[in-house]
């Protein structure tokens, strides 16, 4: 590992300034990515901005129809938290089946969705619940939040505060983890929210999450799960690697949709 | 170089350290905690699992200033004098180990796993080992020490 400066901000105005002020700084939140990445010196930032020490990014809330989850909170408080498991249980289960307990003790939400791990599991919950990324400045509806392979709409030195969720009638995520990380080989969530059906695919495809509209039509406002595998999903621009191939990928994208709306009942 | 404070199994430490310096290499280099192994080094194998505040954690994955004013714990910490960690002692009844060198990390692992959840099911034994690795066992004695361990701890 490369040499740093390390200081813990205590609140979120004293994160950012830090940031800025600092040659090339990085927010490091449960560091379950940005470790990994600085041990293998694939990174050097001149500073680390712990952001573990703020504590309104931590915790759940309901208001109305929407769960808001901030940015800091671990993966294991959603996967146990009561609220998100009454009103969005697919949310918490997804949080609880993330990497092993260690991880799931230290990763955060936002780390999570800052990274845009193309295999991670909340990207996909972000797009197919149509949840809206809240930043220390705006507010990022999911659809144009997640960019490309690692890339997002934030900006240099941006934190994401918070993330809210519509609560859907009906949510379910199916996964199909790779046995050795348990990233996403690919895992599908499919939702139903006032009336509208979404499909989030994630792990399949090198640039990141993204919509199946064949998908989406085939489950239709019932979340038809047979008429969901009888999709044939092209392979094109499929990740293809010593894990699956494109082919693979593409019919685990059908059974996995059709998991999940079986899940989601 | 700043100064970082935690306690240790009940005692409170203090040193100077690079900010780069990892929790588990604090534990064995500066404090002399060898129990605590690294084994991937790349936060898969679980061999480095302590607990920072009551829950589970890689120390290879943790800076030792992530730690500033938290409780650790290692195995080091489990004993009381002669008498072994209910855990400790049902690894050993069981034949819960080969090597030994997954072991500290299983047991870490093992007590939080019980302090979450104080009657775990095989099912759950297994699933909770997803960060553990070992090359030696094949598990079987493993799950079967924490299922031991976890009624040892009830009683
Ligand atoms: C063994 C292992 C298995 C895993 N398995 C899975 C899995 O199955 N599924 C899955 O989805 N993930 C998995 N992960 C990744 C895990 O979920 C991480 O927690 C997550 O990717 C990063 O979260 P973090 O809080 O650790 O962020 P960090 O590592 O601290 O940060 C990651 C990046 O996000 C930036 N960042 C962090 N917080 C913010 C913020 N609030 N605002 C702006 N930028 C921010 C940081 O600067 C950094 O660039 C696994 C990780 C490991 C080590
Ligand atoms: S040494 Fe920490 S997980 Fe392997
Ligand atoms: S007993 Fe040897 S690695 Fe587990």
């Amino acid at each position: 590992m490369y040499d740093f400066k390390y200081q813990l901000a205590n609140s979120q105005d004293d994160a950012v300034s830090a940031q800025s002020s600092a040659e090339d700084g990085s927010f490091l939140a449960g560091g379950m990515t940005l470790i990994p990445t600085l041990k293998q010196r694939l990174a050097q930032p001149s500073d680390l901005v712990d952001l573990s020490g703020i504590s309104d990014l931590i915790g759940v809330s309901a208001e109305g129809d929407s769960v808001t989850i901030g940015s800091m909170t671990t993966h294991a408080e959603v996967a146990s938290s009561e609220i998100v498991s009454s009103k969005i249980p697919a949310l918490a289960a997804l949080a609880g089946n993330i990497g092993d307990p260690q991880v799931r003790n230290r990763g955060t939400i936002g780390g999570s969705i800052a990274n845009n791990d193309p295999a991670a599991d909340y990207p996909a919950a972000c797009v197919a619940l149509n949840a809206t990324i809240i930043t220390n400045n705006r507010k990022i509806p999911a659809d144009n939040f997640f960019t490309g392979l690692f890339e997002t709409a934030l900006e240099d030195g941006e934190l994401i505060t918070a993330v809210t969720f519509p609560i859907p009638d009906k949510a379910a995520y199916a996964k199909f983890p790779n046995p050795a990380s348990r990233y996403a080989i690919v895992g599908v969530m499919v939702a139903h929210t006032g009336g509208e059906t979404r499909a989030a695919v994630t792990g399949a495809s090198d640039s990141g999450v993204f919509r199946s509209s064949e998908i989406e039509n085939a489950l239709g406002d019932n979340l038809d799960s047979s008429a969901a595998k009888a999709v044939s999903i092209s392979a094109d621009g499929l990740n293809n690697d010593i894990h699956a191939s494109s082919e693979y990928r593409a019919h685990l994208v059908s059974i996995m949709a059709s998991r999940a709306a079986t899940a989601a009942g | 170089m700043p100064t970082v404070s935690m306690t240790v199994n009940g005692e409170s430490v203090s040193s100077e350290v690079e900010p780069r310096t990892l929790l588990v290499q604090y534990l064995r280099e500066n404090l002399g905690l060898t129990g605590t192994h690294v084994g991937c080094d790349t936060s898969q194998c679980g061999a480095c699992v302590v607990h920072v505040n009551g829950k589970s954690a890689k120390s290879c994955t943790m800076l030792a200033v992530q730690a500033e004013g938290s409780e650790v714990s290692t195995i080091e910490g489990l004993a009381d004098g002669d008498t072994l960690h209910p855990m400790q002692e049902a690894f050993r009844e069981n034949h819960g180990l080969q090597c030994g060198f997954c072991t500290p990390g299983m047991v870490m692992s093992a007590i939080d796993l019980v302090q979450t959840n104080s009657d775990p099911s095989e099912h759950d034994v297994r699933e909770w080992l997803e960060g553990n690795l070992c090359r030696c066992t094949g598990y079987h004695n493993i799950v079967k020490s924490i299922l031991a361990g976890a009624k040892a701890m009830q009683g």
